[in-house]
């Protein structure tokens, strides 16, 4: 897994698709959506829920829960092609490669042993330390990670962590194999307002220090902003923009994104009505025909209801939208 | 948005509800056998420490304050949920621990009403929406005709957004934010003036909060409600309040007319609070995380609970608890600002300069 | 608007309409597909009907009356089944010594066990029901009383109070009452064994409830505690509480037979599927095993069917198992 060559993406994925079979028929959770990560990048994955973000964040390290599955698409990691490994190889990638970060960290960490235990275990997998050496590695990490009195704490059980702390224990625990891609799941969903911003800057910074690119799934358009190198925004299982992230946030060219980016209130903007976005995401078995927004979209016109757009290169960004098919770059997507 | 747009201070309006001295206390010792054996003592929770403020008619007042900071528990004091363990709650004057008798309660609580967080917990899965709807006006018998409830259960569905035939459904039936609407209508059933909304959006996501958030200040302008509103996000504070107030670990240290509030912060929480928004506007504002988080509010920090966390505490903020001093169009509970020390705020809403 | 003309569809269909919505539903919903799916569970059904049917309508059903001293033949007695050498084509299972005939001993034997098992099922479900209730909403010194109660009520196993009330009853009321209130006894005996069950599940989903949003919700609009525990918390516990009766059945019913068997259940002149199997084991080593063998078996095949109804329903209601 070393030949990187420099004309390929960390992480690559072809026309994934994911099915949730049930029994009134088969529901697309996600259909067909590319996009890659480069070495080192922060790929912000934002969408409301169901709009498939969570699921394209498992897929890609194939912890897809049944009955969810790929039903087609390549999934392509520094090169190699993951989604149809044997179990086994995908889970020594998956340890070497790339770490997790999810929404709550409770459920991260075993309750009944200690961070510190938790940290050498894992440290000892991947790296050829002794025992002493882990546990000196372990201490640096909680260190690094901004826990106070490490040296005590590394004896602690999670349960004698305050929220924000175990998260950061989680986060020194996917740094542990020093892996090339981190995947954090609403990493700040359940934290209070002051220590998500905690938890961004550290995500952030050890991440540049490290090296790691990270895949960031949230909702919240501010972690996104904050922290994110470009955006993917999701709906209805679709990517319909993808770009720079300053580019997605402050001159967004899809109806949806430039609903969604309206609707978030603003501290010093004083306006008597948020811009809304009426009715709310389809589910996923009344995906309507065309362009799945085109019940919502303000600007829908003939072609929005008989075809789906694909992702069209508009200016930096591209876009899934007919507003911008056809017409070289430009265009605006509010004007 | 003009500096000297010079608003009455709130607290010369006609206050519709005003909060004097509130104070709530958790007994959350072990059970009195634990007690007894491992002889381990009371353990009381200040989840409301000696809050007061009061709303005009037809205002928002905004509570906003991380987890444990006492907001929720307020909002379930005013509504009559909890009992106050110290202070007075006056609903137009008339102090609300006086009704005793059900007789005379009744009367008062078709007139506050609430709205909750959870939109999948707050409507019982079992019933029709028309039933949740209509629970009230069977409640309070405003109406006792079967087929004029219905006509009114039609008229609130309408009134929040939804459909008069949508009555037939269940609640899970329905999207997160099309059940928040239900809530809502249920709130409205009885004509209330007053309404606490308990972090009403929290659990929407943000295309639906802003539904949301727009259907509430229609409703105020067109009803004339008084809200108090509960909130950890202070984008959706900003944008909803006319006065706001700020809590720490149970105390309300500082409260005044939203904007100016946003515009020159006093409290070193307030602040803080103010610098951990996301930068939506891509302004590449250098953020100060500010170090530490909540400690226990079983055992709070003596003296002025924020002072662990605070850059500008001294001595004097270990030892003793701040009193409130007046600011322009509110209060303020912090010793640097009365000894003078703290640095000038800096502006948090959006300047033109920037 | 046209409120006027709306208003129809926020009042609400007819209640025939709503019937038929209400059972479309069902059927369209998880545990009637989860039901449709699991063929050991189709047949625990029927076998489980089938029983309560010929239970229910069992004078239409069984070929005699057992309790007709008139139809009965000493002639006729101790008759192998058909199938046997000896048999007689009007007896299907045979013959008990007084000559009744088996089959429609069994059929009333299991009417009388179902009756005293659904009838205790119902004592136990509305007294642990109504005191879990009162617990879980209430909480403080009531919940305390109750649950200490429930846990004394714990210490003694089931059958041991079933015999203590059934001796009592013995010993306090005359002896030609007894003859005529053993229903009660039975039903009480039993019943009062299996609250402590309901009244904990309850009282942990009503807790539960309790800090629900949409109970907080009546409260603030002003509905007494009585109305909102009947009206918002009691149909949302019902699901565990459906389990637990199903379950409770079978035990009841293996109950009633145990007492039946050692004697002090149900009298042998109304007997139940337990009393035939205590009359009928007295003949087992004279060679006349289907005395004993039919209603045992129709025990067995009863209680296991019930039983399996309930572990289905159990998962079928928890949504983490679906």
């Amino acid at each position: 897994m070393t030949s990187t060559q420099a004309n390929h993406p960390l992480l690559r994925v072809d026309n994934l698709r994911i099915e949730i079979p049930g029994r009134r028929g088969t529901l697309v959770a996600v259909d067909d959506i590319s996009f890659h990560i480069d070495e080192g990048e922060v790929l912000g994955v934002v969408g409301e829920s169901g709009a498939g973000k969570s699921l394209t964040g498992s897929a890609v390290i194939g912890l897809l829960e049944p009955p969810c599955r790929i039903a087609g698409g390549e999934i392509h990691f520094d090169g190699r092609r993951i989604d149809n490994l044997p179990y086994e190889q995908l889970r020594r990638i998956r340890g070497r490669h790339v770490g997790m970060v999810f929404q709550d960290p409770l459920t991260s960490l075993n309750p009944l042993y200690t961070v510190g235990r938790q940290l050498t275990e894992t440290i000892l997998t991947h790296n050829d330390l002794s025992e002493k050496g882990a546990r000196k590695r372990a201490l640096e990490l909680l260190r690094e990670v901004g826990i106070p009195a490490a040296e005590r704490r590394i004896d602690q059980y999670p349960h004698e962590f305050s929220g924000g702390m175990r998260q950061r224990v989680v986060i020194a625990l996917a740094l542990c194999a020093n892996p090339r891609l981190v995947i954090a799941d609403e990493p700040t969903t359940a934290l209070d307002v002051s220590i998500q911003a905690q938890i961004i800057t550290l995500l952030k910074r050890l991440c540049r220090d490290h090296g790691a690119a990270v895949m960031l799934v949230t909702h919240d358009m501010g972690v996104i902003a904050e922290t994110a190198d470009r955006v993917a925004v999701m709906y209805a299982g679709r990517i319909v923009e993808v770009g720079p992230v300053a580019e997605v946030v402050l001159r967004a060219k899809h109806p949806y994104t430039v609903g969604l980016m309206g609707s978030i209130p603003l501290v010093g903007h004083d306006v008597e009505r948020l811009t809304q976005i009426d009715g709310a995401m389809p589910r996923l078995d009344a995906i309507p025909p065309g362009c799945a927004f085109n019940p919502r979209c303000p600007r829908a016109f003939e072609p929005c209801l008989r075809e789906r757009p694909e992702l069209l290169t508009v200016g930096p960004v591209e876009a899934a939208c007919w507003l911008h098919g056809g017409t070289s770059g430009g265009g605006g997507g509010h004007d | 948005m003009t500096e000297s747009q010079a608003q009455a201070r709130p607290a010369e309006a006609p206050a519709l509800i005003e909060v004097a001295n509130l104070s709530k206390l958790f007994d959350v010792s072990p059970p009195l056998l634990n007690r007894l054996l491992q002889g381990s003592p009371r353990a009381l929770l200040t989840a409301v420490d000696r809050v007061s403020f009061s709303i005009p008619r037809g205002k928002t007042f905004s509570l906003v304050g991380e987890s444990g900071c006492g907001k929720s528990t307020v909002a379930r004091l005013v509504v009559g949920l909890h009992q106050p363990s110290g202070g007075r709650i006056f609903f137009e004057g008339r102090d609300m621990a006086d009704l005793k008798s059900r007789s005379e309660i009744a009367p008062l609580r078709k007139r506050l009403q609430m709205i909750f967080q959870d939109p999948f917990a707050s409507l019982n899965p079992r019933w029709r929406v028309a039933d949740i709807v209509a629970e009230p006006i069977r409640a309070h018998r405003l109406l006792r005709d079967r087929r004029d409830i219905a006509v009114r259960v039609g008229e609130l569905l309408q009134q929040v957004g939804l459909s008069p035939a949508d009555g037939v459904r269940f609640p899970h039936e329905f999207s997160g934010g099309q059940r928040q609407r239900i809530s809502i209508a249920r709130a409205l059933a009885s004509n209330p003036e007053f309404l606490v909304c308990d972090e009403p959006t929290s659990a929407l996501d943000v295309s639906v909060q802003a539904q949301i958030l727009n259907l509430m200040k229609r409703l105020q302008r067109e009803l004339g409600l008084t809200y108090l509103f509960i909130s950890h996000d202070l984008a959706v504070v900003y944008h909803i309040s006319d006065i706001v107030g700020v809590m720490y670990l149970g105390r309300l240290v500082e409260w005044g007319e939203a904007k100016a509030l946003f515009r020159r912060p006093q409290h070193p929480y307030t602040r803080m609070l103010l610098d951990a928004i996301p930068d939506l506007e891509m302004t590449g504002r250098a953020r100060t995380p500010v170090a530490g988080e909540v400690p226990s509010p079983i055992a709070p920090p003596s003296g002025c609970h924020f002072h662990p966390r605070c850059p500008f505490a001294e001595a004097r903020c270990r030892r003793e608890a701040p009193r409130a001093l007046a600011t322009a169009t509110g209060e303020v509970s912090c010793h640097a600002v009365e000894e003078g020390r703290l640095p000038p705020a800096v502006s948090k809403t959006r300047s033109k300069s920037a | 608007m046209a409120v006027g003309e709306e208003h129809r569809g926020a009042a609400g269909p007819s209640l025939g309409a709503r019937l038929v919505d209400g059972v479309r539903r069902f059927f369209d919903g998880d545990i009637w597909y989860s039901f449709t799916r699991s063929p050991v569970v189709m047949v625990s059904a029927a076998v489980t009907v089938l029983f309560i049917a010929s239970a229910v309508f069992a004078p239409l059903v069984a070929p005699y009356d057992p309790f007709d001293l008139a139809s009965i033949d000493l002639l006729d007695s101790s008759l192998p089944p058909i199938w046997m050498d000896g048999g007689d084509p009007r007896f299907l299972l045979g013959t008990d010594a007084q000559g009744r005939d088996m089959l429609s001993a069994v059929i009333y034997g299991a009417r009388i066990s179902l009756g005293v098992g659904f009838a205790s099922v119902v004592f136990a479900m509305l007294l642990g029901i109504s005191l879990g209730l009162l617990s879980g909403y209430l909480g403080g010194t009531v919940d305390a009383v109750i649950m200490r109660i429930a846990d004394v009520q714990l210490t003694f196993p089931a059958i041991l109070i079933a015999l203590l009330i059934d001796g009592l009853a013995r010993t306090v009321l005359p002896r030609d009452l007894h003859g005529q209130v053993w229903f009660y006894v039975l039903v009480l005996a039993i019943g009062l064994s299996f609250w402590v069950q309901y009244a904990r599940t309850v009282r942990g989903s009503a807790m539960v409830e309790r800090s629900k949003e949409y109970v907080q919700a009546a409260r603030v609009i002003g509905i007494p505690p009585l109305v909102i525990m009947l009206r918002h918390v009691l149909p949302n516990v019902m699901g565990p509480v459906l389990v637990i009766a199903t379950i409770n059945l079978a035990i009841a019913v293996i109950t009633e037979a145990t007492l039946s068997f050692l004697g002090v259940g149900v009298p042998a002149t109304s007997p139940s599927l337990g009393t035939l199997v205590r009359v009928g084991n007295d003949f087992l080593f004279s060679g006349e095993w289907w005395i004993t063998i039919f209603p045992g078996a129709a025990l067995a095949i009863l209680v296991l069917a019930v039983n399996l109804l309930g572990d289905w329903l159990r998962d079928a209601l928890n949504p983490k198992l679906r």
